[in-house]
């Protein structure tokens, strides 16, 4: 195989994802709804009863919504990276993931691929949800909105390669949302999604220390220091080493004869 | 010791082994295919016969014996062997969602196919199945037999050695059947392709067809339909069936 054959694959791979979002439009709103509900009631209420001092990558005080906005467009890229895991796991059983490993590319590539054209279709949600937020006075820099798109790449990937490697070790489909509870919600909620890190060291140095441990926290931050422009280097060796762990991992633990073996067991 | 392999031999399967845990899939099994043969895999429920494909199709990975098919080694160039083979698996690996033509692109791609080649394949390929004229159509308006049509055009896209169908007529009603294996044999005949045809509808096969029997992952049986109704005294292939896949019997092919 050339390098040619591993390009067509990678751009099929990608179309596909691209021809299931453009088909799946329900996916695309119920994708959006989540986030604007957290901007638009949960912000609204909190916005009161939570002042946020000035922190960066911000240079004047700022409203609720704009500190959570960053956070939201994360939570985009992890429902959408948990979402795709789980059809990758339903396709390793039974459906189109077959097709994909018959291909005579290397197994590794192919799942890497399938990874990032997850991660790319992710992107388009985001932007929508930063478009509306801004009729919600989030309006960071033009340029942080073309700046973001490589970590919000980067973010998705990181995601995605977790989410599938939880997913390899899932006995039956019904399981995952249950996995998910408790791997969705806590990332999320263990964040500096909702709340900045100086809150959550106020409330317990335990909790700061979770906090800082989990790899969305710092993802959220990276979206927010790129998002208005700034560089922030510890997040981005953070993320950037999760990402190669992460996607390593599951390329590693993805293995189609596990959930045959399980069904043929169980 | 391996078996020997003729020159003609398009597959060979010496000696194979697969464990789901402690539970034998397979045992020991051995068997031959050659180029533009319609060879049956005959074999109950629970067989070994879908384990059997996700081997050769590498979606396995192998854990005692050799597969070799053109010569080639599985485990040594697993790239190459597969892309000889072209695989119907028994459940639909179509994507409801997108067009016969954008459901075949997928596949093309994956296969390294270039993008010139690839509209003349799936043009090609649809006309011989007779569904040229639905290329756009999503995969979701067609019928159990259309379906399993644009499943064969699509494994025969990037042009292999072997066609892998397993349990292709399960859900068709029994024109679409009848159509549908006609369909294949015209393939072996016309284009010379091996095909391996796992069923467990005695009907689907002929007389002089080459047929190896499995049961509980071992080989019952291995000549033709006809040789094998002989050596059980049977005058039918499904009594035949029922007396070897009987408790205690056991014939050598």
């Amino acid at each position: 195989m050339n390098m040619s054959a591993y390009l067509q694959a990678f751009v099929g791979i990608l179309f596909r994802e691209l021809l299931r979002f453009v088909h799946q439009r329900t996916r695309f709103f119920s994708a959006l709804v989540r986030p604007l509900v957290w901007l638009a009631v949960f912000a609204a209420g909190f916005r009161a009863a939570l002042g946020i001092s000035i922190i960066q990558p911000y240079d004047t005080y700022i409203t609720y919504e704009v500190y959570i906005a960053p956070g939201l467009c994360a939570m985009v890229l992890l429902f959408n990276a948990m979402q795709s895991s789980l059809s990758m796991v339903y396709d390793r059983e039974m459906g189109s993931m077959r097709v994909l490993l018959m291909s005579p590319l290397p197994r590794s590539y192919l799942l890497l691929c399938k990874l990032i054209a997850s991660a790319l279709v992710a992107l388009p949600q985001v932007y929508a949800f930063l478009a509306i937020a801004w009729f919600f006075g989030v309006e960071p820099p033009p340029s942080g909105y073309l700046l973001a798109a490589p970590v919000l790449l980067l973010t998705g990937l990181m995601l995605g390669g977790l989410g599938l490697f939880i997913s390899s070790f899932i006995r039956q489909l019904e399981n995952f949302a249950g996995v998910m509870n408790f791997v969705i919600f806590p990332m999320f909620f263990l964040s500096s999604a909702l709340y900045p890190l100086w809150k959550m060291q106020e409330a317990g140095e335990w909790l700061y220390t979770l906090c800082r441990l989990n790899p969305f926290t710092h993802a959220v931050e990276l979206i927010r220091f790129t998002l208005y422009g700034q560089w922030h280097g510890e997040a981005i060796g953070i993320v950037t080493g999760c990402t190669l762990l992460f996607v390593s991992a599951a390329i590693v633990a993805f293995n189609p004869q596990r959930g045959f073996m399980r069904a043929r067991n169980s | 010791m391996p078996a020997t392999v003729s020159p003609a031999t398009l597959l060979a399967v010496e000696q194979l082994e697969f464990r789901y845990g402690n539970t034998p899939a397979l045992r020991d099994l051995s068997f031959q295919l050659q180029s533009g043969q319609f060879h049956a895999l005959l074999g109950p429920n629970g067989a070994g016969k879908s384990t059997l494909f996700a081997l050769i199709s590498r979606l396995f990975a192998l854990q005692q014996g050799r597969i070799v098919l053109d010569g080639i080694d599985l485990e040594r160039a697993p790239a190459k062997v597969l892309g000889r083979i072209g695989m119907v698996f028994q459940q639909s690996t179509l994507d409801l969602d997108l067009s016969v033509a954008e459901n075949l692109n997928y596949h093309a791609t994956l296969q390294g196919i270039g993008w010139r080649e690839r509209k003349v394949r799936i043009n090609d390929e649809l006309t011989r199945v007779g569904l040229e004229q639905r290329t756009k159509e999503r995969v979701r308006t067609l019928n159990g037999g259309h379906r399993r049509r644009v499943e064969i055009a699509r494994a025969l896209l990037h042009r292999p050695r072997l066609l892998l169908l397993d349990e292709a007529t399960v859900g068709l009603d029994s024109h679409a059947r009848t159509d549908l294996n006609r369909h294949v044999r015209g393939l072996c005949r016309d284009q010379g392709l091996g095909v391996l045809w796992a069923t467990h509808l005695i009907e689907e096969i002929q007389p002089d067809d080459p047929v190896t029997l499995i049961h509980r992952g071992r080989l019952l049986a291995n000549s033709t339909s006809a040789e094998i109704c002989a050596r059980v005294g049977a005058e039918r292939l499904v009594d035949a069936f029922e007396t070897l896949t009987a408790p205690r019997a056991e014939v050598n092919g």
